[in-house]
């Protein structure tokens, strides 16, 4: 029994050191985005690896998730004679909740490893400790950057599976359910409000913050070699993932119950 | 100048540096030698403010740089270059980027000007019309020269190499140990040598320092390190397998029967 707990409150210690440490990196981020000097530029790259690189793939899987939460409601709809509301349920599910927690997945899962990883090698080749000893901030030359390529990224690569996922609706409702075309467009603009992209968007400037602090604190805090590296990018994605989940289940909470929208 | 007093730090219960004291003059060239794990690379790191000793008092010119804030040390920093033991080279930039990194970083020079300062520095090491070469296609004795180049570009005060001459060829050595005498001679750089290689520490050095157990047991001229009746010195510089460092370790090396 008293191992137990204390098993527990040591676990309960390094989730808060963890949350903590995550906390300052955020904090030192933010600060150091809004501190001179400027270099938009190495943002615009980390953009540029971002967003083509994951567009197409979250593209393909917001396609087909359209279609799947289409085929699914007309498995019920159809029962009732309602598959008319097909269209709004597609498109709210998908602006509200899955095309931005899917991207933020498919995209912790791709650009975060990646950070966590490349950031990592730094780690363990010195790299880091070099670009101290010139007297440059590791937090602003390797942290920032990333940071904001993935908040100016995931909103747009959001609305762009938002898209793709309606049109994979429209090719079940069109041409398995037989709803006119006409018909679909009209019931997807009555049942999405700007509300509804606009509380998809900002969970995905918090998505892709959350992509880059984890990314890159588990780089940063690489220890040993190769092993290291392997073990930081799987902690990376693993992380992501459950502090995604989280934050969408936080957000939506105080989305419907504190702002009614 | 750099002065350490009573310089202690340790990782978790192991203690590295335990009471270090030791001094380099201004221009002089301070090799370091000792067995892996005594803490040499750790001093480097102090110095440089990478990691924060437990106790004691590090000076360079007279500045007491172990209490400094980040934002101090960093000017300071801009006279010191360190070149890493394994070149530490920004393996997502060219060399030419590579070398130019504080120019670009912290000076507003015109593109001609960054050029040339890059190729004097590549030239310095004997480096040629590499400025386009990535990292990953350089051999590690061409790293270890676009490390030290990058430091150059910088033209510091102090130089501290970690072990400048470990894997690379025999005659890129004697070029690195001639560059490391030159700096001294013409540049007038304070330069700590961190070493294994007991020839370069004679070439090069003004001084040599051995380090034992995180403290220093041996400072003295090249001449006087050769000649030392110390036994751990002495098996340390001959380099034999068997002796009181081994035996104080409890390792025994086996032989093959």
């Amino acid at each position: 029994m008293l191992n137990l707990v204390l098993r527990t409150g040591s676990a309960t210690n390094g989730i808060i050191r963890y949350v903590g440490q995550l906390t300052i990196l955020f904090s030192q981020t933010v600060i150091l985005s809004l501190t001179p000097s400027f270099k938009g530029a190495r943002s615009l790259i980390q953009a540029n690896r971002i967003g083509p690189g994951s567009c197409v793939i979250s593209s393909l899987v917001a396609f087909f998730v359209g279609m799947i939460i289409a085929l699914q409601m007309a498995y019920q709809m159809v029962q009732m004679s309602a598959e008319m509301l097909i269209p709004k349920i597609v498109s709210v599910a998908l602006t509200r909740e899955l095309a931005p927690v899917l991207t933020a997945l498919i995209v912790a899962g791709r650009v975060g490893a990646g950070i966590a990883a490349e950031i990592g090698s730094m780690k363990v080749t010195e790299q880091v400790d070099a670009l101290k000893a010139f007297a440059v901030n590791p937090v602003k030359y390797l942290v920032v950057p990333r940071f904001l390529g993935l908040i100016l990224m995931l909103p747009v690569l959001a609305m762009l599976s938002d898209v793709i996922g309606i049109w994979g609706g429209y090719l079940i409702c069109v041409y398995k359910l037989h709803i006119s075309h006409e018909m679909f467009w009209k019931m997807v603009f009555s049942a999405l409000a700007i509300k509804d992209i606009v509380t998809g968007l900002v969970k995905t400037f918090f998505f892709g913050a959350i992509i880059a602090i984890v990314g890159c604190h588990q780089g940063l805090n690489v220890r040993g070699g190769a092993e290291g590296v392997g073990k930081a990018t799987t902690a990376a994605v693993v992380r992501s993932f459950i502090l995604i989940i989280m934050t969408d289940c936080l957000i939506t909470f105080i989305f419907y119950f504190l702002l009614n929208v | 100048m750099i002065e350490i007093h009573n310089l202690y730090k340790s990782f978790g219960s192991q203690m590295i540096l335990n009471n270090l004291n030791l001094t380099v003059r201004r221009g002089e060239t301070k090799a370091i030698i000792g067995r892996s794990g005594v803490g040499k690379s750790v001093l480097l790191k102090n110095i440089v403010g990478l990691i924060k000793p437990d106790s004691g008092s590090i000076k360079i010119n007279g500045v007491e740089v172990t209490d400094l804030k980040e934002k101090e040390y960093n000017k300071l920093r801009m006279e010191i270059g360190m070149v890493f033991q394994g070149g530490a080279l920004f393996d997502s930039m060219s060399v030419g980027e590579n070398v130019a990194f504080v120019l670009n970083e912290f000076m507003n020079l015109d593109k001609k000007t960054v050029l040339d300062r890059v190729a004097d520095s590549l030239a310095l090491v004997g480096l040629k019309d590499v400025e386009q070469l990535m990292p990953a296609q350089l051999s590690g004795g061409m790293k270890k020269r676009v490390s030290l180049a990058r430091v150059l570009c910088m033209e510091p005060q102090i130089i501290l190499y970690d072990e400048p001459t470990s894997e690379v060829d025999p005659i890129t050595a004697a070029a690195i140990n001639h560059l490391i005498i030159d700096l001294r001679d013409k540049l007038k750089v304070t330069s700590i040598v961190v070493t294994h290689d007991m020839n370069s520490a004679y070439q090069v050095a003004d001084s040599i320092a051995m380090f034992y157990r995180g403290q220093v047991i041996a400072d003295g001229k090249p001449d006087d390190i050769r000649n030392s009746k110390h036994p751990v010195v002495q098996q340390f510089i001959t380099g034999e397998a068997q002796g009181p460092i081994t035996e104080d370790e409890n390792l025994i090396f086996g032989h093959v029967k």
